[in-house]
């Protein structure tokens, strides 16, 4: 095991707003992360810094084998380097079939002419992935006329078939039923057992399912690292989130 | 690929019609046919006296604005970048192939002149002598560099492809590698027009300022074919281009290539994580379809015999916008639709075509009115029906599949079975 994702005293501000602080965060390759703090804790723009979208304003952020520098590499790049993202709302192609859809995430050649001129077969990953997520009587329909469930699916299956080595997943089980969640938990801990999975989670039943190390954000800070009881046991965390709707979970523990 | 033996595995008639090999497609087929029974009934009009020489140089004209639109759409209907430009490049085809038509027309006319001379003329002479024919309108005689590649008909043909593609290469690359998107590359590409058309009104600009080129229904070697005869070359010709183009484009938004098009319309950021260069693919797209509006600009003048810089005005460009919109954006076709209909049109109330209308106080006249109508087209166009003519299309195959298929029933949901049984 060694860091595959290796963020060192990050910090990005928006308008004298300090969204991260000072942040620094590791994960090896395989492991299973949750991420969990209060709203504004910087979690979202956490992802952006990771994948590219922001840039940071102090820091380092070091990825692989050869801790290539991310901060110095555009989205796509970030991407094609094995860095995949589940965005919090799905985010599909609403106006593709859902062959089309999970077609343009396969693991494939990204350049244009390569693209245009070598069409490989992709009927088969796609077929299979589409099983995989539950959509595979639905390869015709277009994304835009599933159900939100199925749309969360679809993107799982996006982020799936482009095997990334490092899954960033923002709330998986928003709006999915239980029956949902359960399958996300086990998807999530079955990919965690040869990649390294970042989950950012309000709820926190759905985060003592993983059964994970858990980093808790505060104010674009780490606050605490550990198991979920742990953390919940730490009096930072118990102020952090007193009176908030998780404290009552909190507490349980 | 064997798609034949694996039809049957798609549920409706649709799917199956979407994996068959491109040029078998309904659509394309349909397409394809249509076109070929207009420019072959065109033509057996045209020979039997039912319709004018002008009327096949309209209708040659139309297909090539049709090219144009079809490159539009393409950049706009597809990849979303609306370039209000894409005319300016379909006057450069047109500038480009004019050079050749007037410098070879007008050489000869010197030549011959001039061989009338007791002296053999020199090169000098015949330089001079071309110089003040071309430019003496614009009271110069030197030959502008320019020109220097005017005599060459290769020359110019491949000026009129490269010259639109290197210019939409080097405006896209610095745009779309500053993130410019949206309404501000529109803007852009309009005032990149605008300042196109201001030089071209030079006189100093080379190209004859406002005069433009002229004569240009005259093919040099071809003096002895009657225009009845030239024009329905012409329009056989951008027949053939449309048609290729359209098989061409066809294959593009088809695939991969086409879905990550159609991605970066919908949703840039989402394509970028997914590890594709969305600026490459801009790029690509525009500088592609800048060069398919050289092309059908070089078809287009040749059959309108005249080109200035009015031809390149921002306006222009607008049109083929509009043309796009109101035929229905994202859909080949539609462009193809909406390009033949706007501009037949336009010819038939600007040509007084269309009966006045009096309103016992005021008369509409329809040379005046066909702009507020096109306005006003477009304006209902785009609230009310997005899809655009197009949308027709949709009506009709819909209305088909009804009928085959009957009702799908509710959705079941990816994993409601599984969910009863927990």
């Amino acid at each position: 095991m060694s860091a595959l994702l290796e963020v060192s005293g990050v910090s990005k501000t928006f308008d004298g707003f300090r969204a991260i602080d000072n942040l620094s965060f590791s994960i090896n390759e395989p492991e299973l992360r949750a991420i969990i703090g209060p709203n504004g804790a910087g979690k979202t723009t956490f992802m952006d810094l990771v994948t590219g979208k922001t840039r940071p304003d102090t820091g380092t952020i070091r990825y692989g084998e050869l801790s290539r520098d991310l901060t110095r590499m555009s989205e796509a790049q970030i991407a094609r380097a094995g860095i995949g993202r589940k965005f919090q709302k799905p985010t599909v192609f609403e106006d593709q079939s859902v062959d089309e859809n999970l077609a343009m995430a396969l693991r494939a050649a990204r350049n244009p002419l390569t693209v245009l001129l070598r069409r490989p077969d992709t009927e088969a990953g796609v077929t299979e992935m589409a099983a995989r997520v539950g959509l595979g009587g639905q390869l015709a329909t277009k994304a835009g006329i599933l159900s939100h469930g199925q749309k969360q699916w679809l993107e799982i299956g996006m982020l799936l078939a482009q095997e990334p080595r490092l899954l960033l997943v923002d709330e998986p089980a928003a709006g999915m039923t239980s029956a949902e969640r359960e399958r996300t938990t086990e998807m999530l801990v079955e990919a965690a057992k040869t990649h390294a999975v970042v989950v950012i989670e309000h709820d926190m039943e759905f985060v003592r399912r993983l059964n994970c190390r858990v980093t808790v954000l505060h104010e674009g800070r780490s606050l605490a690292e550990g198991s979920l009881d742990h953390v919940c046991a730490d009096p930072r965390v118990i102020d952090v989130y007193l009176g908030r709707p998780e404290s009552a979970e909190a507490a349980d523990a | 690929m064997s798609m034949a033996s694996s039809w049957h595995k798609y549920a409706s008639p649709a799917e199956a019609s979407r994996r068959r090999p491109l040029i078998l497609r309904t659509d394309v087929l349909i397409f394809l046919a249509i076109l070929a029974l207009v420019t072959l009934g065109a033509t057996l009009m045209a020979q039997s006296g039912l319709i004018s020489t002008s009327f096949v140089k309209t209708l040659g004209k139309t297909l090539c604005l049709c090219l144009a639109a079809l490159a539009m759409d393409l950049v706009w209907g597809y990849t979303g970048i609306l370039s209000l430009g894409h005319f300016a490049f379909f006057g450069i085809g047109g500038y480009a192939i004019g050079m050749w038509l007037m410098w070879d027309r007008t050489e000869a006319i010197v030549q011959s002149t001039l061989a009338r001379g007791p002296l053999p003329a020199t090169d000098l002479q015949l330089q001079e002598a071309i110089g003040s024919q071309i430019f003496g309108v614009v009271g110069a005689s030197d030959i502008p560099w320019i020109w220097t590649l005017a005599g060459s008909l290769p020359a110019q043909l491949a000026a009129a492809i490269l010259v639109p593609g290197v210019i939409a290469l080097v405006f896209g690359w610095l745009a779309f590698r500053s993130r410019v998107a949206g309404v501000y590359l529109s803007i852009l590409t309009q005032a990149g027009t605008l300042a196109l058309s201001l030089w071209l009104f030079q006189n100093d600009s080379g190209l004859r300022g406002n005069n433009g080129l002229s004569g240009l229904q005259n093919v040099p070697g071809l003096e002895s074919v009657p225009q009845s005869t030239l024009s329905l070359w012409f329009l056989w010709a951008s027949a053939v281009a449309l048609g290729l183009a359209y098989l061409a484009a066809v294959w593009l938004v088809a695939g991969r290539f086409g879905s990550v098009l159609r991605g970066i319309r919908d949703d840039e950021a989402r394509v970028r994580f997914l590890g594709y260069e969305v600026e490459h693919y801009k790029l690509a797209i525009f500088t592609v379809t800048a060069m398919v509006c050289g092309i059908a600009g070089a078809l287009y003048y040749p059959q309108a015999g005249i080109v200035n810089p009015a031809e390149i005005a921002p306006i222009a460009s607008i049109y083929l916008a509009v043309w796009v919109a109101i035929g229905g954006r994202g859909r080949l076709y539609g462009a193809v639709i909406g390009a033949a209909v706007v501009s037949l049109a336009s010819s038939w109330f600007t040509g007084g075509g269309a009966p006045n209308v009096n309103l016992g106080i005021y008369t509409i006249r329809w040379t005046d009115w066909w702009l507020v109508l096109l306005g006003l087209s477009f304006v209902l166009v785009t609230l009310y029906a997005p899809k655009g003519l197009g949308g027709l299309v949709d009506l009709w195959t819909e209305h088909r599949a009804r009928r085959r298929t009957g009702d799908l029933g509710p959705d079941q949901g990816a994993l409601r079975a599984e969910e009863e049984q927990a």
